[in-house]
């Protein structure tokens, strides 16, 4: 939560009076905030309340339809996405006629690697050993998870978007998650979690967003 | 830190797909299956007199192959898209048309590949002329890449469609009305005995074309149903 | 900025757009009207019959204006694609999608005319030749536009892949003529040239030309009517939709 001051470094996130509108109607916005290294912000907000759809502006896949994101003080667009950027959305990404290992190893080919760890230590940090080479098919709602969460390990990511964390884990997935998000924390990664309130990052006090505020300079 | 080139990004893809067909290795033959199924009933409608059926055969094996194509076109990106892989792809800061020429091509190799291999003995089942094989193997070899390019575009646009069956084929079938006559047009010049390079020329221009436009408008389309 | 870009910046207003279209409509239908009267009185009754298709040959006072009008059309359609995907205009959008029925229907009367055309002429109801099978392909790229219009259920994302698709088919048109000409051609030369002398008599001419108007002009009254319906359930929220919707309930 010790922000450098902002004419120092350039937040890794910031979003500056974004909006998206679907059909004309307001979906959220304009939303401004900052996100420094270090820090795990929770975003709060009702289902439908542009949640997820907040986030696929923020990693880029949508277009804001006004304002802008700026990832490092650099404006993200389509046309210029970033490594930076890993997104865990509610679909997870993972391929269930592959195993844990190959999944791995396409996440890895396309967003590069973090080094100092390999796609086995990674499954093993979530607690997948031993199922490397099973058909994800087969492994539950909550090991699928998993796979998704050893993704972002490995990937050199300094930004995690992360859409519902929580859904589907056990009290040990969510301790596993609070654990990742510690870690990638304190190595000077940033995250965004969104969540309807029923499981929240328990270490410290994260920040808060309620997307329901709207046009207020948070936590700048 | 090491990001990875996209040359490595392609061939991950490259592999990764290239496993999931190989998983489900059985569906693989699904294309030639109905090409067979399509060209069986030729007979059946026309009679079975040789001189009616080699008339007509290089164009039957040439729409048998490209229905059986316009089939599993649906299929380019439905599970990307239903698992979040999609996304994941669109997301990553690869060039986009260069990964989707990665998946265009695993989806021409595993589909319109042994629709090739198995149209001499769709020939022979219409009695092709031997003389008119080769040049139908040469106009197949470079009008399946070319429908499988523009296929991908339209695919591209009714991603996220829940049945978009019939109106993929709307879609698709004007913009493959010129492939098909070129294609049909070398076989029956040979079939004639007239010169067959130009309708092949022609055919190998537009696939050069539709090798580097096809990718980016597909990325486009891609990024509007996305949206 | 300068004046004319002025304008049409204030065009692309839909309140705008909607007050002028409402303005304009009742002068176009009217002259579109009595255009196609003429034009038809005079190609039906006035111009001298042809000496060798005798009155068969009045149906091109129908089938060629359609026929320039399914092409017209579809290029109207195309260049408002092309700026809807580009500068994001939602009249632009809304103006290609409202095109593309219009263009369609003609593409449809010029297909049947064309073929009971041809009945009397080479005997069959239709030919394969190469500009009514263009035609044919033209038809299935509209109805492609519409339908993909209408599957996808954000209406601007859906106008967005429509233009697209729109403009991919135009890249397309010139070579499906292209390649139709080569694989079949029967049909007879164009008649009308706009430069150089014609080769169809003047008192034939004038009611063809009448009827080139004012199936511009039917369109452009047709395009406006549906545009301005469009607008108002584009922008259903807001504030001018709903003085419209209430000043019409007033009336």
């Amino acid at each position: 939560m010790n922000s450098p001051t902002p004419d120092e470094a350039p937040p890794l996130l910031q979003a500056r009076g974004l909006t998206y509108l679907r059909n004309d109607e307001p979906i959220f916005g304009p939303l401004s905030f900052r996100l420094y290294a270090g820090d795990v912000v929770l975003m709060e907000g009702d289902n439908g309340s542009g949640k997820t759809t907040l986030l696929k502006v923020l990693s880029g896949l949508l277009e804001p339809s006004a304002g802008t994101v700026l990832l490092n003080g650099e404006p993200l667009t389509l046309a210029r996405l970033s490594h930076q950027v890993s997104l865990l959305g509610h679909l997870l990404g993972i391929k269930g006629d592959l195993s844990p290992l190959q999944n791995l190893r396409f996440a890895i080919g396309l967003g590069g690697l973090r080094p100092g760890i390999t796609p086995h230590q990674a499954l093993k940090s979530v607690g997948l050993e031993g199922y490397e080479d099973v058909p994800v098919r087969q492994l539950s709602a909550g090991q699928k998870k998993r796979v998704a969460l050893a993704r972002l390990l490995l990937v050199p990511a300094a930004l995690w978007l992360l859409d519902e964390p929580y859904a589907n884990l056990d009290r040990d997935g969510i301790a596993l998650v609070n654990r990742l998000l510690e870690l990638h924390a304190l190595r000077g990664g940033a995250a965004l979690i969104t969540s309807h309130g029923a499981y929240a990052y328990t270490s410290g006090t994260p920040r808060r967003i309620d997307l329901r505020d709207t046009a207020v300079e948070q936590a700048a | 830190m090491s990001y990875g080139s996209s040359a490595s990004a392609c061939r991950a893809l490259l592999v990764r797909d290239f496993s999931l067909v190989w998983r489900r290795r059985g569906d693989a033959l699904n294309p030639v299956l109905f090409a067979v199924m399509v060209v069986m009933l030729f007979p059946f409608a026309l009679g079975p007199e040789a001189a009616v059926l080699a008339r007509i055969s290089a164009g039957t094996v040439l729409v048998a192959l490209l229905l059986a194509g316009l089939l599993s076109l649906d299929a380019l990106f439905r599970s990307d898209l239903e698992d979040g892989s999609l996304e994941q792809l669109v997301l990553s800061p690869h060039p986009l048309p260069l990964l989707l020429a990665c998946k265009i091509l695993v989806h021409w190799l595993t589909t319109a590949l042994p629709l090739i291999v198995a149209a001499p003995v769709l020939g022979e089942l219409l009695y092709l002329p031997r003389d008119v094989l080769p040049v139908m193997m040469a106009a197949l070899a470079l009008s399946t890449p070319l429908l499988s390019l523009i296929g991908a575009v339209c695919v591209a646009l009714t991603v996220g469609m829940r049945r978009s069956g019939m109106l993929l084929a709307l879609l698709v079938l004007p913009l493959y009305v010129p492939v098909l006559i070129f294609a049909a047009g070398a076989c029956n010049a040979a079939q004639q005995g007239l010169p067959v390079l130009a309708p092949l020329l022609w055919l190998g221009a537009a696939l050069a074309l539709a090798l580097v436009l096809a990718p980016l408008a597909c990325a486009a389309a891609l990024r509007i149903s996305l949206s | 900025m300068n004046p004319l870009l002025l304008w049409f910046h204030k065009l692309g207003s839909p309140p705008y757009f909607y007050r002028l279209a409402g303005r304009l409509l009742p002068w176009l239908w009217g002259l579109a009207l009595i255009g196609l009267v003429a034009g038809l009185y005079g190609g039906l009754v006035l111009a001298p019959a042809d000496y060798q298709q005798s009155d068969a040959f009045r149906i091109i006072y129908v089938h060629v204006p359609s026929a320039w009008m399914s092409m017209f059309i579809y290029a109207f359609m195309a260049a408002n694609g092309f700026v809807a995907l580009v500068w994001r205009i939602k009249l632009s959008e809304t103006l290609a999608m409202a095109a593309a029925p219009i263009g369609a229907a003609f593409t449809a009367i010029c297909l049947a005319t064309g073929s009971i055309w041809g009945k009397p002429m080479w005997g069959t109801w239709w030919t394969w030749d190469a500009r009514l099978t263009s035609e044919l392909v033209l038809l299935f790229l509209y109805l492609g536009v519409i339908g993909l219009y209408h599957a996808i259920e954000d209406r601007r994302q859906a106008s967005r892949a429509a233009a697209f698709l729109a403009l991919i088919g135009i890249v397309n048109l010139p070579i499906v003529h292209f390649s139709v000409k080569w694989w079949n051609t029967l049909h007879q030369g164009s008649t009308v040239k706009l430069f150089g002398p014609s080769l169809i008599d003047g008192r034939m001419l004038w009611p063809l030309l009448v009827m080139a108007l004012a199936t511009k002009l039917l369109f452009a009254a047709s395009l406006l009517s549906r545009a301005r319906v469009d607008l108002l359930e584009l922008e259903a929220g807001k504030e001018w939709a709903r003085q419209v919707a209430l000043a019409g309930e007033r009336t």
